[in-house]
């Protein structure tokens, strides 16, 4: 057997089993008991050169239909955003990508410190005191969340707004499970969590209100309201938020958040058919102690040279083992490195403008959407979505739509059953004013 | 910040510098008071740096020049199989028909998305011997929830509400107590023997009507193959508990036996471990879970099925303990696994489970004279060693490791397990040449030597690195977590 990854010479293997003292490689294995040994080979695809591999697999990704041939006008928590170039070429030195978990910090500084960065930046957007290295994604974040607060409350319910993001919602509920937690769903009205419903819902027993900014529709949910009901309960008060659409948002810290979750995915990193992409976590400064994952912190070694180290490790799995506030262990480093470029590369400016961009172009395009006679329901401010109630199945007419070349919004009917052919449509600052026209005429002529 | 330290980006900052092209703006700009309600417009701009794209790629580049990669060099870190990172992986990875794929797509614009990760799920099925594979998982304590959550639905259904325990051995990894505390379970820890393995008395000892299951290692974290295995899952099974497989250290035994012949009833694999991931810094991994087929109707929504030719997203799962993730898994992740195993075939992934051994049996027995060998018997894919006798001479496991550092090689996992004094946890992976190991092995011994001759030299290493021993103390007492402005 030879292969470009498997060194070993046949001269290697010998003289290596007679420095162990074995005549062949299957008495290493004598202490498999001959039941359970497998004999032979798995039956599998027999392997393929590096060419014809290259080749299938090529084929097999073009016969999805991508963003890059495509127009796409579908949000739903994962968006279709400028990826400054320069994020593949950082996040392709192997020094990075091919490094395990920053365990050995003389050797680690680059990863330790990039993830300091993150995390630095993470504040400055979320206007919280203290970020976590990263989180699997923004559903397993807000999971977290929930399960920090009932840890750090001692309560056992979770009140959720209805406006945050079903599959959220669906993974809260499974964490939940787990932690015989009982988690509760607010109505929205009128596009936004309800609040008259919402007070009605929240008290003493409540360990934290979950609402989202902007919330699933693409609205701006009254934080201010939202926190006040909850904090006159002595809960904490979560919000889950696209980060991007900080740049021109007030943070949910300036309203008070106690934990803000969600996905990096918005900088840099690939919608990837859903993963991987990068949950963030990030609290106020007492609830430091009880974050879930891996924390960078910075110190100086024997000599007074500033060095960045995991910290606070006394939470974690590896240390505290059943008594540890998460299982988490491996999380998204690699995507919490490539969101740093991309947020690096956008700066001060950039974040604020690219979000502009995403808020002004969503305008226009729901005033072209109007102005073409088509009801937008549940009007108000929005951030980069909104909702089209259409009279056909969605299913039926984004198959018409992908014959244009173009990747129609979301179909809400599968999460709220009153929201049956009603079209969520995500406007990011990649489409132009031409396709934006053009959706909205396709849109028009299949609506006939 | 001193003159010696790397800068921070922050520290770089000059304002009016721009490091972006942000598609043009061809849309009329209102006022964005207007969109927005009141009191909701940021008034501060987040305090992110201002830096050209030239600047960036230093500063990063900078930065990867302080990290040690495994294409860096030799990466021997017990338990983490830090196998070669094959490049082809990184290409169809980042195939447009793979990255730029959105998940909420209409299931007919991704059969290809979809029948790729079919397929590895059927390759998965025939590796670990399951009847079925979920891939949404995103790491391995992410898989290993998932099947407690399994596991823990499947007594309820059975209306065996009192199964509260989950037993592990004092040799598992810390993620195996942690995930059973967060699906809802107790923790019983069963002792080792002497030789390594699971004590079978103590077992029958801590088993019974609450057990919900054991949690298990094989080749366990010592690289020992637990021989007594059908008789631990017999003990198991008998008391009415399932048996779980943590895959962690599947690199041992790929097509020398099975998960599922071995009486697991629960799987999750690390396709960033075995499966060359990559590791990525820390993440992001993969871990699909594998059941037998008692358990299937428990698995998380959505499952990925073939009807006739074309491959569906099954929603319909009324038994499902719902979503673990929202999407599918890391679909990168599984892209580039699923790569691997095609590269590789049934006759290169046997080949990586036989040079694996191999590798770590040549290392064992060459070290074997000059530190302590506290299970003296063919190891799998990887094996430990003790500093004890270090220890007497003032030179402790840490300072070892660090020596190591001067010679560029990163060290192996150090006091893991738990239940190995002053432990060392080697494990060298197929893609090593014998020159490779050869190079170890010498500084191995020449560190045992400076630890007899001139042991200031280890106890004060590394000498070569950026920075030396950072403080963990005052990082930890006094936190900074974040970059503040001088």
């Amino acid at each position: 057997m030879k292969h470009r990854y498997l060194p070993m010479t046949e001269q290697d293997k010998k003289a290596m089993l007679e420095t162990i003292g074995v005549s062949s490689i299957d008495e290493l294995f004598s202490d498999i008991p001959e039941k359970v040994r497998f004999k032979g080979e798995y039956n599998i695809k027999a392997a393929k050169s590096e060419t014809a591999l290259m080749k299938e697999l090529f084929m097999l990704a073009d016969r999805n239909a991508d963003l890059k041939r495509n127009v796409s006008f579908l949000g739903a928590g994962v968006y279709d955003h400028y990826m400054p170039v320069i994020v593949d070429h950082v996040i392709s030195r192997s020094e990075f990508y091919t490094a395990y978990t920053p365990y050995q910090p003389e050797i680690s500084q680059g990863e330790l410190q990039a993830i300091f960065e993150f995390q630095t930046m993470i504040c400055e957007l979320t206007g919280m005191d203290v970020a976590n290295s990263s989180m699997y994604d923004g559903g397993t974040a807000l999971a977290e969340a929930a399960m920090l607060s009932a840890g750090h409350t001692k309560r056992k319910k979770i009140v959720v707004s209805s406006a945050v993001h079903p599959e959220y919602r669906d993974v809260l509920k499974t964490y939940a499970k787990g932690q015989y937690i009982e988690v509760i769903e607010a109505p929205v009205k009128d596009g936004v969590t309800d609040i008259e419903a919402l007070t009605a819902l929240v008290n003493e027993d409540v360990a934290a209100v979950i609402v989202q900014y902007p919330n699933f529709f693409g609205r701006i949910e009254p934080l201010k309201e939202v926190e006040e009901i909850i904090h006159a309960n002595k809960g904490l008060f979560v919000v889950n938020s696209n980060p991007l659409s900080l740049g021109v948002l007030t943070p949910p810290g300036k309203f008070g958040a106690d934990i803000v979750t969600g996905d990096a995915q918005v900088f840099g990193i690939p919608t990837a058919f859903g993963g991987p992409h990068c949950g963030y976590f990030a609290v106020t400064t007492k609830l430091m102690r009880k974050v879930p994952g891996r924390l960078v912190g910075q110190t100086v070694d024997d000599q007074g040279r500033r060095g960045f180290v995991l910290t606070l490790q006394a939470r974690e799995q590896h240390i505290r083992r059943e008594k540890a506030t998460s299982n988490i262990c491996s999380n998204q480093a690699l995507n919490a490195l490539a969101a740093s470029v991309a947020m690096t590369a956008l700066g001060k400016k950039g974040v604020r403008e690219m979000a502009a961009a995403n808020l002004q172009k969503a305008h226009y395009a729901k005033t072209a959407f109007k102005e073409a006679g088509f009801e937008i329901v549940n009007d108000g401010y929005a951030f980069n979505e909104f909702v089209v109630k259409l009279n056909k199945p969605v299913k039926e007419i984004n198959q018409k739509l992908l014959q244009k070349g173009i990747i129609g919004g979301y179909d809400l009917g599968r999460d709220y059953s009153e929201l049956s052919n009603h079209m969520l449509i995500a406007v990011t600052e990649q489409r132009t004013k031409e396709e934006i026209d053009t959706f909205v005429k396709e849109l028009g002529d299949l609506h006939e | 910040m001193n003159n010696q330290d790397q800068a921070l980006i922050f520290e770089l900052s000059t304002h009016g510098r721009i490091g972006y092209s942000l598609p043009e703006m061809d849309v009329q700009e209102l006022d964005l008071s207007g969109l927005l309600p009141e009191g909701y417009l940021r008034e501060e701009d987040a305090e992110l740096p201002e830096v050209s794209e030239l600047d960036i790629m230093r500063h990063y580049t900078a930065l990867s020049k302080r990290n040690h990669g495994l294409d860096s060099g030799f990466y021997p870190l017990g338990s983490c199989t830090m196998k070669y990172n094959p490049k082809i992986n990184e290409n169809v990875a980042r195939f447009n028909g793979f990255a730029h794929v959105h998940p909420l797509q209409d299931e007919s614009s991704v059969q290809g998305a979809l029948g790729l990760l079919y397929d590895l799920q059927q390759h998965l099925i025939e590796i670990t011997g399951m009847d079925e594979v979920t891939l949404q998982s995103a790491a391995g304590a992410h898989g290993e929830w998932t099947g407690l959550m399994l596991i823990r639905a499947y007594h309820e259904a059975n209306g065996d509400l009192n199964r509260t325990k989950v037993i592990v051995p004092d040799s598992a990894h810390g993620t195996n107590p942690a995930s059973a505390t967060i699906a809802g379970f107790e923790t019983v820890t069963v002792k080792s023997t002497d030789k390594g393995l699971v004590d079978l008395e103590d077992l029958r000892r801590v088993v019974g009507e609450d057990t919900a299951a054991l949690m298990l290692t094989n080749p366990n974290t010592l690289g020992l193959f637990e021989e007594h295995i059908l008789e631990i899952a017999e003990i198991v099974h008998d008391a009415g508990g399932k048996v779980y497989y943590d895959g962690a250290n599947l690199n041992a035994v790929l097509s020398k036996a099975r998960p599922g012949d071995m009486g697991f009833d629960v799987v999750h694999l690390n396709l960033h471990k075995t499966f060359t991931g990559p590791h990525g810094g820390g993440g992001p991994g993969s871990g699909p879970v594998g059941v037998k087929a008692d358990l299937i109707p428990y698995l998380p929504k959505p499952i990925i099925s073939k009807r006739g030719d074309e491959f569906v997203l099954d929603y319909d799962r009324p038994q499902s303990i719902g979503r673990v993730k929202p999407f599918y898994g890391n679909f990168g992740i599984n892209v580039r696994a699923y790569t691997y195993i095609r590269s590789m075939g049934p006759d290169g992934l046997k080949a990586v489970t036989e040079y694996a051994v191999l590798n770590a049996n040549y290392m064992m027995r060459r070290l074997a004279e000059y530190y302590d060998l506290p299970f003296d018997k063919h190891c799998k894919h990887e094996f430990v060693l003790s500093g004890k006798r270090q220890k007497k001479l003032g030179v402790r496991t840490l300072d070892i490791a660090k020596r190591l550092l001067d010679f560029g090689y990163h060290p192996p996992t150090i006091y893991f397990p738990l239940n190995v004094e002053e432990c060392i946890m080697i494990e060298p992976t197929e893609t090593e040449s014998k020159e490779t190991l050869d190079s170890f092995v010498d500084i191995m011994i020449q560190i045992a030597k400076e630890t007899e001759e001139n042991p200031e030299v280890v106890q004060e290493a590394p000498h070569t690195t950026v920075v030396g021993r950072l403080d963990e103390t005052t990082a930890a007492r006094k936190p900074i977590l974040k970059y503040q402005k001088a």
